[in-house]
C-alpha cells in the first residue's frame, strides 16, 4: 500500500446542465477536489484525465504539471490514472496528482463530434450494419450468456431494480421513482432483448481526485482511501472480436491484478462499485471479478443480494443506471467507494472497511479495477 | 434497402473487399499455425507469423449472438427493428452482420442457428456480406 485518495469530489450538480462545458465541469470539478483535501492547484505537480487532453486541462486550471497522462481508454480510464499516478508517485516523478473528469455528456456544450473516419476498422467491419452508439453493440454478449447459462430477462432485470432501491434514498441520484422487473420489461425496447430501463442515463457532470503517498495521507482534513491493489486491461476494439461473449476477459485480468496486489481475498469486499452501463454489465462483473462462478450472476441478482439490506452492497448510489451516466461513468463509482470508506455516503453502508470499484472502458474493450481500504494498517 | 455508412478500404483490407464485390467472402489464414482469422492483417493474430495467406470462406456459420435493434441508426430509419448479429463462420472467425430473410423476432432467430453469407450491392466499390437462416431463399 503505497498511495491514498486524500480529495474526491464531484460537481456542484449533475444531471442536465447546459450551461456548463466539458472542460468547465473538469475545473469545476478539480477546485471541489482541491478544497475537500485542502490543497491549492499549485501544489498539484500532475494531471491526469480523459475526453479533454491533460494539457487542456492544465492550462485551464493553470497547473504546472510534472506528470502527464491522457489514458482515455472510456469509463474505466479513471481506474487506470489511479493506478498511473500511484505508480508516478512510486517512481518519485511527482508527488500530488490530480484526477478530472468533466463530461457534457447530455447537453453536448465544448465536446467532440461523433464522426468517424471510414478507413477505420469499426467503419469497415461494425458501422456498415446500422449500430447505432453503445445500446446496439454493448448488448449484444447478453443472448450469448443467456443461450449457455439460462440466465433470464427476468434476473438482468433485477439487477435496474436492486440498483434503483439505492438511488430512492439517493437525492443525488436523477432516477430515483421504485420500479418492478415488469415495469423493466414492460419499457421500452430499445435493443432486445435490452429494455430502456435496462440502459444508464445519459447525464452531464463530473467529478475529480487528489492522490498521494500513503505516509503523507493523514495529513489531509478527511480520511483517506488507501489503494490497496489496482489492475487494467484491454481485450479488444470491436465487440464482434470479444474472445468469448460469456466472460470478458478484461475485467478477469484487471480483477486478478487488483486482488493478487491487495493480497486479500473476495470475502474481505464491504462495498462495491461495478460499472453498470447495462443491466447485464454488473453481472459480467460479479463472474469474472470471481466473486461468483460463471453463469452464476443471474440468480444472485435476483435474489436482491445487492439491493439494500441485501449481503452483496453493490452500486450504492443508485449507479450509472440511476444515478448519473456522463458517458465515462468509472468517476462516479470511485467517488461513492471514497464516501463509503469514508462513512459519508448518502446511503451508508455500516462498517465498510474495503471497497472495490470495476470499470469498463468501450464495449467491453478495457478494464480498470480499484481496491480500496480505509484500514491504514491492511 | 437500408443506406448503410459505406466504408473505405485499407491496403490490407482491400482483398476482403474486393472479394466481396465479386460475391466471394475472402478471409485469411495462418500457414504456421494453420489457424484462420478475421479481420484482415497481413500477420497472424495468434502466433505474430507473416506468412498467411487469403481463402474463401465456405460463407457457412452459425448465429453466435445478437441485437433486435429499435433504433434506426443513420440510414436505417426505414428498415427498423433490424438484426445486428455476430456469425461464427464454420472456419472459427466470427464477424458482425446483419440477419436477412426473416422476420426479426426472437422466434425466428435461435442462438447458434445455422446461416450462411449473402451479398448486397451498395456502391460500385462496396458490397457488403449479410446471413440468412441456411437453406432459405432470401
Ligand atoms: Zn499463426
Amino acid at each position: 500500500m503505497t498511495t491514498a485518495i486524500v480529495g474526491a469530489a464531484e460537481t456542484d450538480e449533475i444531471g442536465v446542465l447546459p450551461g456548463k462545458s466539458a472542460i468547465q465541469l473538469h475545473a469545476e470539478a478539480a477546485l471541489n477536489a482541491l478544497d475537500d483535501a485542502g490543497l491549492t492547484k499549485d501544489d498539484i505537480d500532475a494531471v491526469l484525465c480523459a475526453g479533454q487532453s491533460p494539457v487542456a486541462v492544465a492550462e485551464y486550471l493553470n497547473i504546472v504539471p510534472n506528470y502527464l497522462d491522457g489514458t482515455s481508454v472510456g469509463g474505466c480510464s479513471f481506474m487506470m490514472h489511479v493506478r498511473h499516478a500511484s505508480a508516478a508517485i512510486r517512481a518519485g516523478l511527482c508527488t500530488t496528482a490530480l484526477i478530472t473528469h468533466g463530461e457534457s455528456g447530455r447537453s453536448r456544450v465544448g465536446m467532440g463530434g461523433w464522426g468517424g473516419a471510414r478507413q477505420m476498422l469499426q467503419a469497415q467491419f461494425e458501422e456498415p450494419y446500422g449500430v447505432a452508439g453503445p445500446p446496439t453493440r454493448f448488448t449484444i454478449p447478453i443472448l450469448r450468456h443467456m443461450h449457455e447459462y439460462g440466465t433470464t430477462h427476468e434476473q438482468m432485470a433485477s439487477v435496474a431494480v436492486a440498483t434503483r432501491r439505492w438511488a430512492e434514498q439517493n437525492p443525488r441520484a436523477m432516477m430515483r421513482e421504485p420500479i418492478t422487473v415488469e415495469d423493466v420489461l414492460n419499457s421500452r425496447v430499445i435493443a432486445w432483448p435490452v429494455h430502456l430501463l435496462e440502459c444508464c442515463l445519459v447525464t452531464d457532470g463530473g467529478g475529480a481526485l487528489v492522490v498521494v503517498a500513503a505516509e503523507r495521507a493523514k495529513d489531509f482534513p478527511k480520511k483517506p482511501a488507501y489503494v490497496l491493489g489496482t489492475g487494467e486491461s484491454s481485450e479488444h476494439s470491436m465487440i464482434s472480436q470479444m474472445i468469448d461473449m460469456t466472460e470478458s476477459r478484461a475485467f478477469k485480468v484487471s480483477g486478478d491484478l487488483a486482488f493478487n496486489e491487495a493480497g486479500i481475498s473476495r470475502k474481505d469486499i464491504d462495498h462495491a462499485m461495478f460499472y453498470d452501463a447495462f443491466a447485464h454489465t454488473p453481472m459480467f462483473a460479479l463472474e469474472a471479478l470471481g466473486f461468483v462462478g460463471k453463469g452464476e450472476s443471474g440468480p444472485f441478482f435476483e435474489e436482491m443480494r445487492t439491493a439494500p439490506g441485501g449481503d452483496f452492497p453493490l452500486n450504492t448510489n443508485g449507479g450509472g443506471l440511476s444515478y448519473t451516466h456522463t458517458g465515462m461513468y468509472g468517476m462516479f463509482a470511485i467517488q461513492e467507494s471514497v464516501r463509503q470508506l469514508r462513512g459519508e455516503a448518502a446511503v451508508q453502508v455500516a462498517g465498510v472497511k474495503t471497497s472495490i470499484a470495476h470499470g469498463v472502458g468501450g464495449m467491453f474493450h478495457a478494464a480498470g479495477t480499484l481496491i480500496l481500504t480505509n484500514d491504514e494498517r491492511a | 434497402m437500408p443506406k448503410r455508412p459505406l466504408p473505405e478500404p485499407t491496403p490490407e483490407t482491400r482483398e476482403y473487399w474486393e472479394g466481396t464485390k465479386r460475391g466471394e467472402l475472402r478471409i485469411q489464414r495462418c500457414r504456421s499455425c494453420s489457424k484462420a482469422y478475421f479481420y484482415p492483417r497481413p500477420f497472424c493474430p495468434w502466433c505474430a507469423s507473416k506468412d498467411v495467406e487469403w481463402f474463401t470462406a465456405s460463407g457457412k456459420g452459425k448465429l453466435y449472438s445478437y441485437v433486435i435493434s429499435h433504433r434506426p441508426a443513420h440510414g436505417f430509419q426505414d428498415w427498423t427493428p433490424y438484426v445486428i448479429a455476430i456469425v461464427e463462420l464454420d472456419e472459427g472467425p466470427r464477424m458482425m452482420t446483419n440477419i436477412i430473410g426473416v422476420e426479426p423476432a426472437p422466434e425466428n432467430l435461435p442462438v447458434d442457428m445455422p446461416v450462411e453469407v449473402t451479398f448486397e450491392q451498395q456502391s460500385d466499390d462496396i458490397t457488403v456480406p449479410l446471413f440468412r437462416p441456411a437453406g432459405s431463399r432470401a
